[in-house]
């Protein structure tokens, strides 16, 4: 079977900024791949030309086998999106947003009704046929939003950041929807700011930025191949003079603000050395996805 | 976009975006009725009985049906800029239903075509509306009024089309008010709709003559009085050349802004 969505070169430029500048990528079928990047990264412009909404400046792209954006609207029939923002109609019921989004796709209006009552189950919003949309807390909108990605039945569902602003209940429920769509043999791109989703659910992630591929792999490859396994986070009053001692204890120490981050393979030197020192509060974790990207992408802020 | 444009002939994919259109109308029908129907009609009546007592016969009919004929082309305008330009402009930009449609198989060519086409069926039930009551009151005894439906219908496609192009254009909200003040309403002033064109100047009049409520007019006004309207092809040629180039306008400024 060939790659559900084949990127190659790809470049963009808005006036004099480049926003791409050469990103290869390939997603297979039944993959769910995720696209990590600071703000500004270039995810959202990459999700906008492979699904044929912007044209590149160069580069190839091939969506479930067809041209983009030469054959976009064939590969669409085909593709499913959860904007990064709801655009639900407002105006309308929840089973009247799903029958109106259907029929975008040329399904007959009974065809779209037959399955409406699975599309609201999978929602978790059984019942709420006839509730008005401003009836629904953001949690469910969103939920919404993945269901009328499905009316189409889709082979593969673009997610652009599918779980900001919901609270954990709410983000859960779609992590556990989102496994059951990969149970089903559906390829999952989402693009996503918290790391532990991405750690969670993807199988494979594309760190982009400032428009460049800098990591791709599993969520456990890039944190064996980019980073130290142990983290001591340290902060306290008396910081800066233990730092120093610190830096001959640990191959790499990254100070951020009032907090120092201690990477080692083995940090029992850092912790001995942490014994006693009243003015420092300290917390051992495993490394995880975000120090991967913080090491990645750096520590400064991007607006 | 580096593409060549090219104007390609809409096809029916476009078709359930309006009926979205229609389904929010339906929904929202008793103040859509209120604003497209009875505000016209209430200038009808207000106008027309009051003029038409002083003014017994203009151009060899009753001032009030003269003013029916002239105010159904100008209320259909109307209703066709409103739809296309507010109306759009919030399904446009405000409510993001172009983005959500464009996740579809749906291009931005069928969108256009759609709020378009939805416009001139929005416009054209105020003109036929108007039209039915010409025929309740009397005010025209002949079968040949009903040319003005299509005209109507007419009209809405080149006002839709030409405040779709101006849509596409807006960054805000006040850009309209530039169309609104600057051509729609001095076009309604000189375009005969109160007042034949014959009481003004000849200069004023050629400008009149080149802009496309005129011809509706000129289309809506015979039949009502119960002739075949003459020059029609004419009147027919300069309405469907402004709606083809605003369409080709719309299309093509849609396309740069959506796909950037």
């Amino acid at each position: 079977m060939s790659a559900a969505l084949e990127v190659a070169g790809l470049r963009k430029s808005y006036g004099a900024t480049e926003v791409l500048r050469g990103v290869d990528f390939s997603v297979a079928q039944g993959e769910c791949f995720g696209l990590l990047g600071p703000n500004g990264a270039g995810k959202t412009t990459t999700l906008k030309i492979s699904l044929g909404l912007a044209a590149p400046d160069g580069g190839t792209v091939r969506l479930l086998g067809h041209e983009v954006p030469a054959d976009a609207s064939t590969a669409r029939r085909r593709t499913g999106v959860v904007p990064q923002f709801d655009n639900l109609d407002p105006d309308f019921t929840c089973a009247e947003n799903l029958v109106v989004y259907g029929r975008y796709f040329g399904l007959p209006t009974d065809e779209i009704a037959r399955r409406i009552p699975r599309l609201m189950e999978f929602a978790g919003l059984q019942g709420r046929e006839d509730a008005k949309l401003h009836a629904l807390s953001g949690g469910m909108k969103r939920r919404l939003t993945l269901a009328r990605a499905l009316v189409n039945d889709p082979d593969v569902v673009f997610m652009d950041e599918p779980t900001t602003g919901l609270d954990p209940q709410a983000r859960h429920l779609i992590w556990e929807r989102l496994r059951r769509l990969r149970a089903e043999g559906k390829t999952l791109v989402l693009t996503t700011h918290f790391m532990e989703e991405a750690e969670r659910l993807c199988t494979r992630l594309l760190v982009i930025d400032q428009g460049r591929v800098i990591a791709v792999g599993s969520p456990r490859e890039l944190i064996a191949a980019h980073i130290e396994p142990q983290v001591v986070e340290v902060h306290g009053n008396g910081l800066e003079a233990w730092v120093e001692v610190a830096r001959s204890l640990a191959p790499r120490v990254e100070v951020a603000g009032e907090t120092a981050f201690c990477y080692a393979a083995d940090v029992a030197p850092v912790l001995a050395s942490l014994e006693g020192q009243a003015d420092l509060a300290y917390l051992h974790r495993p490394a995880n996805l975000e120090d991967v990207f913080l090491k990645l992408t750096g520590r400064d802020l991007r607006d | 976009m580096r593409l060549a444009f090219h104007l390609r002939a809409p096809g029916l994919a476009w078709i359930p975006v309006w009926r979205r259109n229609f389904l929010v109308w339906q929904k929202l029908f008793a103040a859509s009725v209120l604003g497209n129907l009875a505000d016209p009609l209430i200038m009808l009546f207000g106008l027309g009985y009051g003029l038409g007592a002083m003014l017994p016969s203009v151009s060899g009919m009753s001032y009030m049906a003269f003013f029916a004929a002239g105010s159904l082309c100008s209320a259909t305008m109307m209703t066709a800029s409103f739809e296309s330009m507010f109306s759009g402009f919030s399904r446009m930009h405000g409510q993001k239903t172009w983005d959500a449609i464009l996740h579809s198989p749906l291009t931005i060519d069928d969108v256009v075509t759609a709020e378009i086409v939805w416009s001139a069926s929005k416009a054209w039930l105020t003109g036929s509306t108007i039209l039915a009551v010409v025929a309740v009151f009397g005010l025209s005894g002949s079968w040949l009024a009903l040319l003005a439906l299509p005209a109507a219908f007419l009209v809405g496609l080149t006002f839709s089309s030409i405040g779709l192009v101006m849509t596409v254009l807006a960054r805000n909200w006040d850009f309209f008010s530039f169309y609104m003040t600057l051509v729609l309403t001095p076009m309604m002033m000189v375009s005969g709709v109160f007042f034949p064109l014959e009481q003004l100047p000849p200069a004023v009049q050629a400008v009149a003559k080149a802009l496309p409520l005129h011809h509706g007019i000129s289309l809506v006004r015979p039949a009502v009085a119960g002739q075949l309207p003459p020059d029609a092809l004419l009147h027919v040629a300069v309405l469907l050349g402004y709606a083809v180039v605003a369409y080709g306008c719309a299309i093509g400024t849609a396309r740069k802004r959506f796909a950037s």
